[in-house]
């Protein structure tokens, strides 16, 4: 534990990419197996251990620390685990020896509801405040120590000198600790056989197009639908769906998983049934995304849900047809045997997404003004002779956006954010006018400004709080925030009956009283 | 108790001496706990403080009358006794005590209780009425021992002998104890300054402090002092002034750096725990061992130490002074 805690607080203080990637991969190089495979499961984020709640922590921290004084030193730290850490009282001298990483996630693992909180204790006594630290965000899963999982990724390639898209290829088959992947760098192994297992491939992402395309020719365009990017992988008789962030979230949408009667990996957006996006004119219709949303992280799926919200896929691109692996052969080749794989799917829960008839570029950006009556969110461009590559590579796809809607709003709840920004007001509410002059809630933004915005932000927030309750902070409603928004739908969930698809904040218009902001009525004019 | 002594938002009004205590605006009588701005300020008629204070306080604002007051010196004024004993904060820095009709209030000023080579030890003054700072008073500030804060400087300097480390440390006091750490420890390299430190070093100096081989920072940009310990005021770390070094190592020296998330958004690669304020422990010791009638707090996290004096059954109350802004002299 103690090499693993000193490995997360040199990634804390580190400011360059080759000095985490070095530190990295000196730990990978040096720790024992499995411990430096569960550090890796635990840097990549795939740990987490369901018996131990953040709430757990604070009722072990509440019997030795005073509830209150407890309370006031999160309030201030801006993270739980770092104020138990740190506010726990220490036993004299800290047990001689170090407890094994594997150890203590084995430990955890096995944890009930019951024995955690004396078994949390009882490490907490044997730790110094590092230990405590590293011990208690690997416990609640809150691992983020400024690295992504790529660069924990990169930092296993570093050590044994393989390359990263190796690594990511095999990661998703694989599971903690890791093993397989251990034995395969360190040793030269050779790669685990994968063929009997459904498993995630990297996914193709786009680049934002900013400005013209120049050579037009090059590129065919998509609509770009509204709903969750999927893939979905069969071998053998297993069939599994997974988001964009690898997540398996077959469960969810069995009737998917159940038509998918192909062999191979595909590319599509899950959408729902409905008439908000699209048109027949437009390569069909969808439901928006709040009604998809409805579907999204649950274990279970009723009846009731199958019926009102029937899933299907909009297929883009496809990966592997049957065993072979279709990846390297450009677009343009690739469409086809999509087509011809799609063909034999039911069209019940399955179609292509439709190359967009547009023989230049004015005839395109024609159509897509034309689009947003459809609701549609904008226009993909995918290179004719791209290979399907993992991440984003400049130049090959682009995501062409509508123009964001924005509105004038009033702000009126700050919270605390969390992390690297734990000490400022950087979570807000804000609100527009209702007809008999009263302010509702629209929306909530945590992005769009910039570290001079957001300090001017939380200054205006701390001088100008009429009351608090917890992290949060009611305001004066004097300022005015010009917020940007993909769309807004009518919603249930919100007073003010409008929910905002990604508002972030435009501006901050000091120049404008809040008197002047926009009416709940004006954003209502917005639904599409 | 003690209706004599008033706690406005400008400082401690002593009412029978018509005395002001740290007052953050021109007084025409003013007694001075110790140098660092938030507490001394210039432009008053006549000031009481020990004769370093009053030494630091013309370096800044120019010669005012005044009255030394010496540690364990006392006056009397409109019936007040006023006395000065050390407070360990920083070179001169006093708590000062004000005895009226056999009640005793005594002014901490900022204070730490560890030995500190550059001030005089904290000597604890038994009181009706304490009136303490409160910087780090949350559970979570427990200072460790200053010798291995040292021992991290050092081995970082001997990792990376490529790179000048700059620590960042407040010009009055933090610098001068890092300087004397240093040196306790064996260091006797010469130890280059930034510009804002040298006038303060040599005061410390005139004062029996002896800090070694100083030298100017200025004139050597790019490698030559890589290798080199630096000491600058913390703001100038993200300055261009820092920029001029390559590839500098930053430290910043201060009980703030306690806190992951504070001391990342310092964006810096050496966080060194040094804080010349009491911490949670030495806060409540004080309050344990002198147990007043009744505790006010001056500044900082107020809360948590009236929520620690209730379940002691002590009485305590904030005074929410203004203009203490201790966030780079802790
Ligand atoms: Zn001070
Ligand atoms: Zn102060």
């Amino acid at each position: 534990m103690k090499a693993f805690a000193a490995l997360l607080d040199a990634l804390i203080y580190t400011r360059s990419r080759n000095d985490k990637l070095t530190l990295i991969a000196d730990y990978l190089r040096a720790a024992p197996d499995p411990d430096r495979g569960w550090a890796l499961a635990a840097l990549t984020g795939g740990l987490s251990f369901a018996s131990v709640k953040s709430s757990v922590i604070r009722g072990v921290a509440a019997q030795r620390v005073d509830p209150e004084l407890l309370a006031l030193s999160r309030d201030y730290v801006g993270d739980s685990a770092e104020t138990v850490a740190l506010i726990w009282p220490t036993q004299g001298e800290a047990a001689a020896g170090d407890v094994s990483l594997s150890e203590v996630v084995n430990t955890l693992a096995a944890l009930t509801r019951t024995n955690a909180p004396a078994t949390i204790e009882a490490y907490l006594d044997r730790f110094d405040a590092n230990e405590r630290y590293a011990f208690l965000k690997l416990a609640t899963g809150a691992l983020r120590v400024g690295i992504s999982a790529r660069l924990a990724k990169t930092g296993f390639a570093q050590a044994f000198g393989v390359s990263v898209d190796a690594v990511e290829e095999l990661w998703h088959a694989l599971t903690p600790p890791y093993a397989e992947l251990f034995a395969w760098g360190q040793h030269g192994g050779t790669r685990p056989d994968l063929a009997t297992r459904a498993y995630f491939r990297p996914f193709m992402l786009a680049h934002p197009l900013e400005g013209t395309l120049p050579d037009y020719d090059a590129y065919a365009a998509e609509w770009k639908w509204d709903g969750i990017r999927i893939q979905i992988a069969r071998t053998g008789n297993e069939v599994r769906l997974f988001s964009r962030g690898a997540e398996d979230i077959s469960h969810s949408f069995p009737e998917v998983v159940a038509a998918f009667d192909g062999h191979g990996v595909v590319d599509g957006e899950l959408l729902v049934r409905g008439d908000d996006q699209g048109g027949d004119h437009l390569g069909g219709e969808a439901g928006s995304f709040n009604a998809l949303q409805q579907r999204l992280g649950r274990k279970t799926v009723s009846k009731a849900m199958l019926e009102s919200a029937p899933a299907f896929v909009r297929l883009y691109d496809i990966l592997f047809d049957g065993a072979q692996d279709v990846r390297a052969l450009p677009w343009s080749a690739r469409r086809p045997i999509l087509e011809r794989f799609a063909a034999i799917l039911p069209p019940s829960h399955f179609d292509v997404s439709p190359v967009i008839a547009a023989p230049d570029w004015a005839s395109l950006v024609a159509l897509r003004e034309a689009a947003r009556a459809a609701s549609i969110e904008g226009v993909m461009l995918k290179r004719r002779d791209s290979p399907y590559v993992a991440g984003r590579v400049t130049g090959l796809w682009y995501k062409w956006k509508r123009d964001p809607l924005t509105a004038d709003c009033v702000l009126m709840y700050a919270q605390r954010g969390s992390g690297k920004r734990s000490s400022f007001y950087s979570d807000y509410t804000f609100g527009c006018w209702t007809e008999d002059g009263a302010l509702l809630p629209v929306g909530k933004a945590y992005s769009g400004f910039t570290d001079t915005e957001l300090k001017w932000l939380d200054n205006f927030v701390r001088a100008h709080t009429l009351s608090r309750f917890g992290p949060v902070r009611e305001v004066e409603k004097s300022l005015v925030l010009e917020v940007a928004f993909d769309a807004i739908q009518s919603s249930t969930r919100h007073k003010s009956g409008l929910a905002m698809r990604f508002p972030r904040i435009k501006r901050i218009r000091t120049d404008k009283p809040a008197a002047e902001a926009d009416r709940i009525a004006t954003l209502r004019a917005m639904i599409a | 108790m003690a209706d004599w002594v008033h706690a406005s938002p400008e400082g401690i009004y002593v009412a029978p001496a018509d005395l002001w205590i740290d007052p953050s605006t021109p007084k025409p009588f003013a007694a001075i706990t110790h140098g660092h701005a938030d507490h001394a300020r210039g432009g008053h008629g006549r000031v009481l403080a020990t004769p370093e204070t009053l030494d630091i306080m013309d370096l800044r604002y120019g010669a005012s009358p005044a009255t030394p007051m010496p540690y364990g010196a006392a006056i009397e004024q409109g019936g007040v006794a006023i006395g000065f004993h050390p407070a360990g904060h920083i070179l001169g820095s006093a708590q000062i005590s004000l005895t009226y009709r056999g009640e005793r209030v005594v002014v901490t000023g900022d204070y730490k209780r560890r030995p500190d080579p550059t001030c005089a030890l904290f000597t604890p003054v038994p009181c009706d009425i304490l009136i303490t700072e409160a910087t780090f008073a949350l559970p979570v500030f427990t200072h460790p021992p200053i010798e291995g804060e040292i021992a991290r400087l050092l081995r970082a300097q001997a990792q990376f002998p490529g790179r000048a480390i700059i620590v960042g440390a407040y010009a009055l006091g933090k610098a001068q104890r890092l300087i004397m750490e240093l040196r306790r420890v064996g260091y006797v390299a010469p130890i280059y300054l930034h510009g804002a430190m040298e006038k303060m070093c040599e005061l410390y100096e005139r004062h029996g402090v002896a800090l070694g081989a100083l030298l100017p920072a200025a004139g050597n940009a790019g490698e030559k002092l890589a290798g080199q310990i630096i000491i600058a005021p913390p703001s100038a770390l993200h300055d261009r002034w820092s920029r001029r070094f390559a590839d500098p190592l930053l430290a910043v020296a201060s009980g703030w750096m306690r806190i992951r998330q504070r001391a990342r958004q310092k964006n810096i690669d050496l966080p060194l725990v040094i804080s010349d304020h009491a911490d949670w422990n030495e806060l409540t010791q004080t309050i344990t061992q002198l147990r007043p009638a009744e505790t006010w707090i001056t500044h900082g996290r107020t809360d948590a130490l009236i929520r620690w004096c209730e379940m002691n059954q002590l009485r305590a109350r904030a005074l929410h002074l203004v203009g203490r802004d201790e966030e780079d002299a802790a």
